[in-house]
């Protein structure tokens, strides 16, 4: 009896969005007589950062510090329509809309501070600071407060913007399945080192890691919040978790997060992340959204891992210690494969 | 731990930006991690109401009768619903965007199809009166066979789950029992291949468990209106179908929520609002609907078990020259989003390489069991799962390290995917050669030399002739398999391409467009003359012409009035583009 080590890996990739379209996101802006914005939307933030990603591309395309953009969200009477947080869309859609809302707002913004200044429009540039000045001549200047303040009591004009990004419509074609999917691809790759005990069909992971091709990483502390929770959802999709244990027999139904196996703290391996930026040509800023593909990679890792240590293939999801060991059995003990560099 | 590679595709990305980039702490944070973040069970109501529904305890069942008057008479119950009681009692989640046939009641009527259905809605001053009163509703069960696996469920003759699609399928395009995708000729690279790998998984179905149950509080709030505390992952898709199901115009619902306790999935179905509005419409005060960790477990939809075949034919160089795959998702009862994820997967397949000849048949079956919904990598997650297990074995049939076989197979931009669309933006090739890097698995110089960028296109962007067939007629499960119908030419489109708008920050958005001047950094300058904050006093200017702004692009069009029966309400609804249409 002994424990075998193996590893493994996967490649993936994934689409951004709902699939054929016909998904739309709005969102307003407008600022307040401080030169303070307020993003409404109506998108969730379901802990996957929706608020934070949206303040900081509203405040790239205003050109205007973080601080001073504050994001709403979700009141459907303040916000303007939007499918949802669901299908990765959140950072790509709704960003998009943002950035177009943001944009409008930026228009009238310059155009105030065009007029105070008496410069044209089209000559000024925002330093991120606050500050709107003429490009190439930071003396000449106005900060984006007091543009706001003239352009409210003195002006007379609205520094707002609205926003929509849409994805139209496709169809289907029923033969041959011949469609216009989604638009942005997300990448990954992500090699799994395990451990397994042939007396027990215990499963340990003992480290991964990855690379991501996410297209721009917008928020990189929240791209790894995403990816690090998303392995652990990933170790547990392999490993532990269902409501039905024998499917498709529905009996044995956990009712409680006592019965409900997953993984505790003890079971986090430690994790490496490399992300690369493909900018996707119709993403915000290119970002393109790791919401979802992040636990992907990692099911078929371990299983291919687990097969690498003891020579068992499970097809089945969960890998759990009974199917392990039924497979060795029939393999008559276990068969470790190959051991692959740096395992 | 997280690094960057920056010097990957650096040509293609402008890093001259401000604050994208920049790990900011979010701005909900404090919030968060004090406690005082409002969810949808934080809001107090003057004479909150509960509400608890009774349900099925057989997985199928005809009604013979439901008998309330115990528990309307019971303490504290302040009103009993039942399925007449709904305004639309049939309703299916993507009517929002015309797909599919209204399958599914709110509360049960003459047939109960999974344990755990809703039947009776019982709304009482205290969770404990309505959960006492709940075991006093008695109702009157015939247990009819059920049906739990998703094959079986498609042999005739099994019992019929749904009625709204009587042959346990759901239907494509008013044709096909299965979601058809067709690249090529698998059966004749079968022929000619070296090594064929074939082989059955499955994916059990998961549940989400969020931290906070799904739940909503319903309240009336003054002229006329519905105020909704909602964890909904779609805030106007729950207030398009609770609008929908409650038959109430749609401005007549305020919907709060947007600070979510964890959803992946779970909370786009509206499990729980259009009752609690229901109830506040039917005793004119707050209701909340919050379900219990039980009822999550066992009956708050989960990820859909998903059975895949795949079968490659792979040539003695490793290069893979068919795929083909069958599979089938389990929806449960009601369709929910299934239909929606079943199209999703076929456009995936045949996953992120560049294989000659793809055929898939994705089935969404009905079983008798809790209908299963989204969940974090809908309609992918398994049959990526799948895909990476048998490329597994593939590198293993023809000897080839498994990832060298990913590189060798990986889609590079310029060739053409199984959906008849062209590859653009690809880096999978990337990912496998910094992940063998950081792991020390060693790579041939061949492999390494490898590019997404470089290598795709050409022959590889050809559409081969594509082999098409009839199986699997809409109503003749005899016709799930038959023979060719025709041969599409080589190069056949059918399908008009959609416009894809272009944004800053890629490659191919450059010049910048002139309505988004470039960042500036800050060069700190003394502050001259311009103080901080510049009070002005208020100056009304009547006379001021109206403000001109720059003219930003334009945004992309908005979709075209709806067309929508006047009689239906809640969100707009688009035309329909795939399935059934709504009748």
């Amino acid at each position: 009896m002994a424990r075998h080590r193996g590893r493994g890996m996967a490649s993936v990739n994934y689409p951004i969005g709902m699939n054929l379209g016909g998904d739309p996101s709005q969102a307003l802006i407008h600022s307040n007589p401080d030169g303070k914005f307020t993003v409404a939307l109506s998108a969730i933030d379901l802990g996957q950062g929706m608020k934070q990603v949206t303040r900081q591309v509203a405040a790239e395309t205003l050109g205007v510090p973080m601080e001073d953009v504050y994001v709403d969200t979700a009141d459907s009477d303040t916000g303007p329509h939007d499918m949802g947080s669901f299908a990765s869309r959140g950072t790509h859609r709704m960003g998009n809309a943002v950035i177009a809302a943001a944009r409008e707002a930026r228009g009238v913004l310059l155009e105030a501070a065009a007029e105070e200044l008496e410069v044209n429009a089209g000559d000024l540039v925002t330093d991120g600071r606050g500050n709107i000045h003429v490009k190439g001549a930071p003396s000449r200047s106005i900060t984006v407060k007091a543009t706001a303040q003239a352009a409210q009591f003195k002006q007379g004009k609205t520094i707002a913007g609205r926003g929509i990004f849409l994805i139209p419509l496709s169809t289907v074609d029923p033969q041959t399945g011949e469609m216009n999917p989604n638009t942005a691809f997300a990448h990954a790759s992500l090699v799994a080192d395990v451990e397994v005990d042939d007396e027990t069909g215990e499963v340990t992971v003992l480290k991964m890691a990855s690379a991501y091709e996410l297209g721009r990483a917008i928020n990189p502390k929240m791209v790894e919040q995403q990816l690090v929770g998303g392995a652990w959802m990933g170790i547990s999709h392999a490993l532990y978790e269902t409501p039905e244990p024998y499917y498709p027999d529905p009996s044995h139904g956990p009712r409680d997060f006592n019965e409900y196996l997953m993984p505790g703290p003890g079971d986090i391996a430690p994790y490496s992340i490399t992300v690369l930026e493909r900018p996707a040509p119709d993403g915000p800023f290119g970002g393109k959204g790791p919401g979802e593909m992040c636990a992907n990679p990692v099911l078929p890792a371990i299983a291919n891992a687990v097969y690498n240590a003891v020579g068992v293939r499970v097809n089945d999801l969960p890998i759990t210690p009974e199917k392990i060991l039924r497979g060795i059995k029939a393999n008559g003990g276990a068969r470790p494969q190959p051991r692959r560099g740096g395992g | 731990m997280l690094e960057f590679r920056k010097d990957l595709f650096a040509a293609e990305r402008d890093d001259n930006l401000n604050v994208v980039g920049k790990g900011a702490q979010r701005q909900d944070m404090p919030g968060h991690v004090t406690g005082r973040s409002p969810f949808f069970d934080d809001h107090a109501f003057e004479g909150l109401l509960h509400l608890k529904v009774v349900r099925s305890p057989h997985h199928h069942a005809r009604i013979r009768h439901i008998d309330t008057s115990a528990a309307e008479r019971a303490p504290g119950v302040k009103r009993v619903l039942r399925g007449a009681d709904v305004p639309v009692n049939k309703n299916t989640l993507l009517s929002l965007i015309n797909f599919g046939k209204d399958d599914e009641p709110t509360l049960a009527v003459s047939k109960v199809s999974y344990k755990g259905e809703p039947v009776v809605a019982i709304i009482a001053e205290t969770e404990h009166q309505a959960l006492a009163a709940r075991a006093l509703v008695r109702v009157d069960y015939e247990v009819i066979p059920h049906v739990f696996d998703v094959e079986e469920a498609l042999k005739p003759g099994a019992p019929v789950v749904n009625e709204t699609y009587p042959n346990n399928y759901f239907d494509y395009h008013d044709r096909y029992d299965h979601s058809k995708l067709r690249f090529g000729d698998v059966e004749r690279a079968f022929a000619g291949a070296d090594f064929i790998v074939d082989d059955r998984y499955q994916m059990s179905p998961i549940e989400h468990a969020p931290t906070e149950t799904n739940g909503s509080i319903a309240a009336p709030e003054q002229n006329d209106r519905f105020v909704v505390h909602s964890c909904a992952q779609g805030l106007f898709f729950s207030l398009g179908t609770a609008a929908k199901i409650l038959n109430l115009e749609s401005n007549r619902l305020h919907f709060v929520g947007g600070t979510v306790g964890g959803g992946f999935g779970g909370k786009v179905d509206s499990l729980t609002e259009p009752l609690s509005i229901l109830g506040a419409m039917m005793t004119g005060q707050p209701v909340r609907y919050v379900l219990d960790r039980e009822e999550e477990m066992l009956y708050g939809s989960p990820r859909g078990a998903e059975r895949i075949y795949i079968k490659d034919g792979i040539m003695r160089d490793g290069r893979i020259v068919a795929r083909r795959i069958r599979s089938y998702f389990d929806a449960g009862a009601y369709t929910r989003l299934s239909s929606y994820a079943a199209i999703k997967c076929t456009a995936h397949l045949p996953g992120p390489y560049t294989i000659p000849n793809v055929s898939a048949d994705i089935y969404v079956a009905y079983t008798n069991r809790c209908p299963s919904t989204a969940m974090r990598g809908f309609g992918i997650t398994a049959v990526d799962f799948a895909l990476e297990v048998h490329m597994d074995k593939g590198a293993e049939a023809c000897g080839m390290d498994p990832m060298e076989f990913r590189i060798l197979n990986a889609y590079r931009d310029g060739d053409m995917k199984a959906h008849r669309r062209v590859a653009k933006n690809t880096a999978l090739i990337e990912c496998v050669q910094v992940v063998a890097d950081k792991t020390g698995w060693p790579l041939s110089d061949q492999a390494r030399r490898q590019s997404s960028l470089t290598g795709g296109g050409g022959a590889r962007a050809d559409i081969p002739a594509t082999v098409l067939d009839d199986n699997g007629r809409i109503g003749r499960p005899e016709t799930r398999t038959g023979p060719v119908t025709e041969t599409l030419p080589a190069g056949t489109m059918r399908i008009p391409m959609t416009k894809q708008p272009i944004m800053e920050g890629s490659a191919e958005a450059r010049p910048t467009p002139p309505a988004v001047p470039q960042y500036e950094p800050y060069r700190p300058t003394p502050p001259a003359n311009q103080p901080a904050y510049q009070p002005q006093p208020y100056q009304p200017t009547p006379t001021a012409p109206p403000p001109t702004q720059a003219a930003p692009p334009s945004p992309p069009s908005a979709p075209p009035p709806a067309s929508a029966p006047p009689t239906q309400h809640g969100a707009v609804r688009f035309s329909s583009v795939f399935g059934t249409r709504r009748r």
